[in-house]
């Protein structure tokens, strides 16, 4: 789950992280009033959306008057941003954040995420602030300084020694670095985030590190230990098809062809996509319906791929396990008298009792549903029903 | 021969009386596994299935010898109870719940390996030893015996491949589900040398997917290690980046972990790569020259 800077912000505060002043707005007039609480004579205002790239698409302006707070506030608001992160579909915006101008002496890159590898927490840091750490990565990788923390021992002055150094902060700079990454380390293993990102981290004319943007990713699985994390979850940012999926324990994700893909397991169903691009057709969905499918989740999935408009075909794959496939099928037959599914379905069926299934699908006599031997029978007819051609 | 299980192998099962738990525990007595007891805190002193429940594993390794754990405890409560296996000198721990923080997978891990505890999973169908021991989730009867060792961070992928070996009038030796987690257990690295050193495994299927770089190690390691030919699927060719495809670690991130470096990791360290999921069991035939 991903929240937004707003409200990384918030947390960072709370464990003392150093933030720029700012608070959240809906509305132009809330921006103004904001803004005045906050004073100065120089704001920033920024649309909050769960996507990078807000910068450049014109989702990050600066104001020197009141005035321009709110005017600008109520250009973004409504607006439909699109960044390299959003797709082109983009983002809505429903809120802004309004915080202090800073004075930015210099701009640094700082983050962590699990390192899958050493299976412990990194901390990464980078003089190119400001910059896609994508990027850098893959054209200067000796300009990103990782620090793998074992949380046996957890963050220690050596980490932060390694990064600042590296970072080639000067001796009086080198404290202040340290405690802000000692307290970044202790948000996100209290948190149980899998991300956080901080870029720019900037350091102001009075030697302060100060997080200038804010981006946390939480592990999904240990939601239920924050409740006040999981509250901050905004439903608006995320496909409403995926959330409706969730409901029923099942994980969707929408893709761009128009073969609709029902499987069991995660693995499979990334197989059944793989097959139908390989068979020269494009997956139009991830569908994974569990480990063992029933008639209801099976009824759900049609709902679910029926909801995209550009789908020809699906591709039923199911291999039946403990969960025998006589039972799928009949979960097919009571999910097309419970769902109108008027395009061509290609049922594949295999696994414990995959012959009565074959059987029972036979019987059933149905024009649209129509029988696959294997995985590459069944992918082939899904691709040919797909362009007319079955 | 096989790897990790057999006949032999005693195991004990934590969560042995909740519906998972009891459920497949039968699974796994009818396929012939040495289930010797189980551990539910506070019900020990009962029977279930007709075998000792214990409230702490050390009593359950005390009064039955048990070497391995099959772990079946909600999420919350998973990492304590790998922790305690741990404690109690289990040597394998195979865990099959799905959805434990990585936080507390994190810890479990390190303390495990501290105390010289394999692990297999979290989040996986478990470990096999056809027609011998079943030690998780999986159909049995898929797994004909034979000369072919698979190893798998799918489920139903896992099954559809051995299915398809089986289809070539071959089977398997030990078919090992690492799971999809961030952090698991025992990996391909781990994994592939117990294979190469086990007499009957002829060859060795791998299948992987998307995110991580587990495969990319395994690439490596096969390099310079395996003289077996290792047939490899990844899954998640067509996968979108960023987006999280079911299982937990199943994600390209910063546009890292994708199937095509994956692919050709493998490709150059000599393995039979196949692109669709379709063709594994003809290439292991073909491999093996049948």
């Amino acid at each position: 789950m991903n929240i937004h800077e707003y409200q990384a912000k918030e947390i960072f505060r709370a464990y003392g992280v150093p933030v720029p002043r700012g608070g959240v707005a809906f509305t132009g007039p809330e921006a103004r009033r904001v803004a005045e609480e906050l004073g100065g004579n120089l704001w920033v205002v920024k649309a909050q959306i769960h996507a990078g790239g807000r910068g450049k698409a014109g989702g990050v302006k600066l104001a020197r008057s009141l005035d321009e707070v709110e005017k600008l506030a109520e250009e973004m608001i409504g607006m439909t941003l699109v960044t390299h992160q959003t797709g082109p579909e983009g983002k809505k915006v429903e809120k802004v954040y309004i915080e202090e101008g800073a004075d930015i002496q210099k701009e640094y890159y700082l983050g962590m995420v699990l390192d899958r590898s050493t299976e412990m927490p990194v901390m990464m840091a980078s003089t190119e602030g400001g910059m896609e750490i994508e990027e850098v990565a893959a054209k200067t990788p000796e300009k990103i300084i990782k620090v793998a923390i074992d949380p046996t021992i957890g963050f220690q002055g050596f980490h932060g020694r390694k990064l600042a150094f590296g970072l080639g902060l000067s001796k009086e700079e080198i404290r202040p670095f340290i405690k802000f990454a000692e307290a970044l380390y202790k948000v996100y293993m209290d948190k149980d985030a899998n991300m956080i990102e901080i870029n720019p981290l900037i350091k102001t004319g009075s030697g302060e590190f100060l997080a200038l943007d804010a981006k946390m990713g939480f592990d999904d699985n240990a939601l239920y230990k924050h409740p006040d994390i999981a509250e901050m979850r905004d439903l608006s940012e995320e496909d409403p098809v995926e959330i409706e999926a969730a409901k029923y324990g099942l994980s969707y994700v929408n893709l761009e062809g128009n073969v609709g893909c029902m499987v069991n397991g995660a693995g499979l169903a990334m197989a059944t996509m793989d097959i139908i691009k390989h068979e020269g057709g494009e997956p139009a969905n991830f569908l994974d319906v569990g480990g063992g499918a029933n008639p209801d989740t099976v009824a759900k999935g049609f709902e679910l791929i029926l909801q995209d408009e550009n789908v020809k075909s699906i591709f039923v794959n199911i291999f039946g396990g403990i969960v025998r496939c006589d039972r799928i099928a009949n979960g097919i037959l009571q999910a097309t008298q419970q769902v109108e599914v008027n395009v061509p379905v290609i049922v594949r069926l295999d696994g414990t009792n995959a012959e009565e299934a074959a059987e029972i699908l036979k019987n059933a006599n149905i024009k649209n549903i129509i029988p696959a031997t294997d995985l590459a029978d069944g992918a082939k007819k899904a691709v040919a029903a797909a362009k007319g051609e079955l | 021969m096989s790897i990790l299980v057999n006949k032999d192998t005693k195991v004990i099962v934590q969560g042995f009386t909740g519906k998972e738990g009891t459920f497949h525990s039968e699974q796994c007595i009818e396929y012939g596994t040495q289930i010797v007891g189980g551990v539910t805190p506070g019900k020990g002193g009962q029977t279930h299935l007709d075998r000792p429940v214990f409230n702490t594993v050390k009593e359950a390794v005390d009064a039955t010898g048990a070497t391995v754990s099959m772990i079946f405890v909600p999420p919350a409560f998973t990492a304590d109870a790998v922790m305690e296996a741990a404690d109690a000198g289990i040597e394998l721990a195979v865990i099959i719940t799905e959805g434990a923080p990585v936080k507390d997978m994190m810890y479990a891990k390190m303390y495990a390996t501290k105390k010289g505890m394999k692990t297999i999973g979290p989040n996986c169908p478990g470990i096999i030893t056809a027609e011998e021991c079943k030690i998780g989730i999986m159909p049995g009867f898929i797994f004909k015996k034979g000369n072919v060792g698979l190893i798998s961070k799918s489920g139903t992928l896992t099954y559809e491949a051995s299915n398809q070996v089986v289809k070539e009038g071959l089977g398997i030796t030990t078919a090992v589900g690492i799971g999809g987690d961030p952090i698991i257990g025992l990996s391909y690295k781990q994994l592939l040398p117990l294979f190469e050193a086990d007499p009957e495994t002829e060859a060795i299927v791998m299948i992987g997917e998307i995110g991580g770089t587990l495969e990319i190690e395994a690439a490596e390691f096969i390099k310079e290690n395996i003289t077996k030919p290792v047939v490899a699927f990844i899954a998640g060719q067509t996968a979108p980046k960023g987006k999280r495809m079911g299982h937990a670690g199943a994600i390209i991130s910063g546009g890292q972990g994708t199937a095509q470096e994956k692919m050709e990791a493998l490709a150059a360290a000599g393995v039979h790569v196949v692109k669709s999921p379709a063709d594994i069991g003809k290439t292991v035939a073909k491999a093996l020259g049948k």
